[in-house]
């Protein structure tokens, strides 16, 4: 099968701005994996053409990269399938990091965040003489997690860091539920306040992407939304997010549908003075926003209704929070 | 065709133009509703954060809901749609017959049980699959040929693939461009359309999630856009509400009025743009409006 490979490139030697695509034509056979179609084009083609490879088995987590859009590993994406969803297949680097040459990124960002949350075991007392002793079950339930491969491709399709590059990202995040969720670690409440903080669990938009893109299942955001129910659970409830969270559930359980106006105003604390305080400027910035929704009969009804069966909800909620 | 709607809390809520938009098109369309009365809110995400167990029982209530009635479920919102979805998958996964009778146990005082034969689906798919691309355009009485439309997914209707079927569906991934051709507009691709709008971190890092605004009505002003066209009344909220905020902070002269997908269907039917609701938006939709009074008539 012949086909044609659109690929995004950038020589920084010849010029910083050198941003341009090529267009490669070869000869595929089936089992191609976009990877096997740009080795071919480096090793008989344009031996200029940066790439990062090297087990070629899923393994290493060196290829990572965007076709038609999505990043994923480049040694597991078929060409052919790539044909029948989309047509055509058009490669770039990784995405949210700086590019070094065609498809090369600088992983440096990731790495620092990775480090960032600790990624190793800490204990409060002495370290044990022998090795650390776990309970089998522990270690099988952190089995997702530690399949993280570190290849970036969550970082590369985070749709917060497109906006926001001190976010520590889905993968520094699902490392961090790692060490939270093994026994060995003592550092909980020091990891907690840290994600915590703004770049922590609250900032992740709940996307999607990284669940999506993660070629190793390890669903980064289910466990960024697990460590937010932790925190939550120790009492960290001092933030808009855990009060978003409560208030919406709260809701829930008392009417059945949602009422925006009181979601608005239990996540901003607004009958409670010092949280309404330290939210002054968002309370003060949604002044315009309710003006305009008000002048547009735009805003959501004062009175909200409870839905029929609503007493069923409340012990739906009311069991399965015994 | 019949269906259980499904209308979400929000087409009540805070994008009131949604819920009669969508009965007259509906109408129009020939599709009765049977609204699901006592159904409660999917959960959105946020209840499952904490629970996902509570969230799946309270989507089962729903689905148990429309299996009395024998009938799909109709969606308006690219989230509920999303989050029912993924429920759905989890309560009717064969492996694992026996979390559906743990959820069923919470159903029991209330007189329900799922048996897992329900079927959720969005209107957009309701009308590129059960209706067909073609037989819609035979509805349409307007051909907006003037209008260069963006689309906007809206995460959960495109994200995780497991609960979509898109496999099966493959039209699913391409469904709003579809709609948008059909009407006879113009599509204005962006890589952005199955990105997020920002809504859920609105609450919690507004700078952040207005800038998701900025990047994405700004990124199609440029290609040239008209207008955005949304399956989620959630990313209308934002890419619509906030826009001029989004305007402020990102210092763009952004000015791109946000469609819901029914309006933008309710156009080529024949209704006006005040029969749609157009002027309950926040970003004047003038332009638009004088493109759809003007357009050829099918």
């Amino acid at each position: 099968m012949k086909v044609k490979l659109d690929v995004g490139r950038y020589n920084p030697e010849a010029d910083e701005n050198n941003h341009f695509r090529e267009e490669f034509e070869l000869e595929v056979e089936d089992h191609f994996t976009v990877l096997d179609a740009l080795m071919q084009i480096r090793d008989y083609e344009d031996p200029s053409l940066a790439m990062r490879c090297s087990c070629r088995a899923s393994i290493c987590g060196s290829c990572a990269m965007k076709v038609n859009g999505t990043s994923g590993l480049a040694c597991n994406t078929k060409i052919i399938d790539v044909i029948r969803k989309d047509g055509s297949v058009k490669v770039d680097p990784a995405g949210n990091l700086p590019v070094v040459k065609d498809l090369v990124v600088d992983m440096q960002p990731f790495w620092n965040k990775m480090r960032e949350i600790k990624p190793y075991i800490q204990v409060k007392g002495p370290e044990p003489e022998a090795e650390y002793i776990a309970p089998q079950q522990s270690m099988l339930d952190l089995v997702g997690a530690v399949g993280c491969i570190m290849c970036g491709a969550c970082y590369s399709d985070c749709t917060v860091l497109e906006v926001d590059n001190n976010f520590l990202g889905p993968a520094a995040l699902a490392k961090a539920s790692r060490f939270i969720d093994d026994p060995r670690d003592e550092m909980d409440a020091e990891r907690f306040a840290q994600l915590n903080q703004y770049t922590g669990v609250w900032d992740c938009t709940r996307c999607m992407a990284c669940v999506e893109v993660c070629p190793k299942g390890v669903f980064p955001m289910d466990r960024i939304m697990s460590i937010r129910d932790k925190i939550m659970n120790a009492g960290m409830k001092n933030t808009n997010g855990a009060r978003h969270a409560e208030g919406f559930a709260s809701i829930i359980k008392n009417y059945g549908t949602l009422d925006e106006t009181q979601l608005v105003i239990k996540t901003f604390g607004v009958f409670n003075p010092i949280v309404a305080l330290s939210n002054i400027k968002s309370l003060f910035g949604l002044l315009p926003v309710a003006f305009r929704a008000f002048r547009k009969k735009k805003l959501p009804p004062i009175f909200h209704h409870k839905i029929v069966g609503v007493a069923f909800i409340k012990k739906i909620f009311k069991k399965l929070e015994a | 065709m019949k269906v259980a709607f499904y209308p979400g809390c929000v087409s009540k809520g805070g994008c009131p133009e949604l819920y009669p938009a969508t009965l007259k098109i509906c109408e129009k369309l020939g599709i009765e509703l049977d609204e699901l009365e006592g159904a409660s809110c999917t959960g959105s995400g946020v209840l499952q954060e904490k629970d996902r167990l509570l969230g799946d029982v309270l989507n089962a209530r729903t689905f148990a809901m429309a299996e009395q009635k024998n009938l799909p479920i109709m969606t308006i919102c690219s989230t509920c749609q999303g989050v029912m979805a993924q429920a759905n998958k989890r309560l009717t996964d064969s492996d694992h017959p026996e979390y559906l009778e743990q959820v069923n146990s919470f159903l029991k005082e209330e007189g329900l049980e799922y048996k897992g034969t329900t079927v959720i689906k969005h209107i957009l798919w309701i009308l590129v699959e059960d209706f067909g691309v073609d037989k819609v355009k035979t509805l349409f009485v307007r051909q907006l040929t003037d209008l260069k439309i963006a689309p906007f997914y809206g995460c959960y209707i495109v994200r995780p693939s497991w609960a979509l079927d898109f496999e099966d569906n493959p039209d699913r991934q391409q469904s709003l461009e579809m709609l948008i051709e059909a009407v006879g507009a113009t599509v204005v691709d962006f890589d952005g359309k199955t990105r997020c709008c920002g809504f859920p971190l609105l609450t919690i890092n507004e700078k952040n999630s207005v800038s998701m605004v900025a990047k994405h009505t700004s990124t199609v002003q440029e290609l040239g856009a008209d207008a955005m066209v949304t399956p989620c009344p959630l990313c209308h909220l934002n890419l619509d509400g906030y826009q001029p905020k989004a305007r402020k902070q990102s210092g763009v002269s952004i000015h791109m009025p946000i469609l819901h997908l029914p309006q933008l269907i309710g156009l080529a039917l024949g209704f006006s743009p005040t029969e749609m609701g157009l002027q309950r938006h926040i970003v004047s939709t003038e332009a638009i409006n004088k493109a759809v009074m003007e357009s050829n008539p099918v």
